[in-house]
């Protein structure tokens, strides 16, 4: 099997920000992507999803607020980000909670989505 | 044959994954797979740090990593920001920071992370640890 050139990228978040830096060097790893001008696709899952809240102050813990990043994401032509329903449903979320718009998804459709990128990195 | 890049996120001795990507490299190298390159991001930097001083009777995963690479001429890149962030200074950023001393030397290099992206491009199947 040869891989394609411009071979699709699954980024999936697993954690909650701050406690570990997987949700800033994931987001870091995205931007470069983007830049290089792949097609990345962004999934927060399980606790992942905190990363993603509105109104986060983490200064007050001496930390920087990477989720003001997310914003920017469209400029780097990264388009689709994908939020567990049940994910954001167990830690009584609703995407209006979130920072940016995202597209909801079940779980089946997280597996229909997941299975078609070539590469699936996982933070 | 196919050819297969790694994704080291994980610290040295703390944990198994690196060694677990060390093993897998060797395995598939004896298979005749191709190994295009190590990529070292998070807390998987730590594999390149040459202060790596353990007991002599105890697995230096430092070294395996830089006798493997010499040995099949893979490539073994570090982000250099990861790495920064966690200590692992290479001699020109050393000089250039004032530090005394460094850390990080060849076969091992300091990349940004677009050389992963290379990476996910140009391989079959790149593999996290």
């Amino acid at each position: 099997m040869k891989a394609s050139r411009h071979s699709s990228i699954a980024l999936v978040n697993k954690t909650a920000p701050y406690g570990q830096a997987n949700g800033q060097e994931s987001l870091d790893l995205a931007l470069a992507a983007g830049s290089f001008g792949q097609d990345i696709r962004l999934y927060f899952i399980e606790d992942g999803v905190f990363q993603l809240l509105a109104k986060q102050s983490p200064a007050c813990i001496d930390a920087k607020n990477f989720s003001k990043t997310f914003a920017a994401l469209t400029f780097y032509d990264i388009e689709h980000i994908y939020v567990c329903r049940d994910s954001l449903k167990a830690r009584s979320l609703e995407p209006k909670n979130l920072c940016i718009e995202v597209e909801v998804l079940s779980k089946n459709e997280l597996q229909q989505h997941l299975s078609q990128h070539q590469h699936i990195l996982s933070f | 044959m196919a050819s297969f890049s790694l994704l080291i996120t994980k610290a040295a001795f703390d944990q198994q994954d690196a060694y677990s990507a060390y093993r897998f490299a060797v395995s598939a190298l004896k298979l005749q797979h191709g190994i295009q390159g190590v990529f070292f991001y998070q807390a998987g930097v730590h594999n390149s740090n040459a202060f790596q001083t353990g007991h002599s009777d105890e697995l230096n995963l430092h070294q395996k990593w830089v006798t493997l690479a010499k040995t099949h001429d893979i490539p073994l890149l570090v982000c250099v920001t990861a790495a920064n962030r966690r200590g692992i200074i290479n001699q020109q950023d050393a000089l250039d920071l004032d530090i005394k001393h460094f850390n990080l030397s060849a076969p091992f290099t300091e990349v940004g992370l677009g050389e992963l992206v290379e990476l996910l491009n140009t391989s079959d199947r790149v593999l996290q640890f």
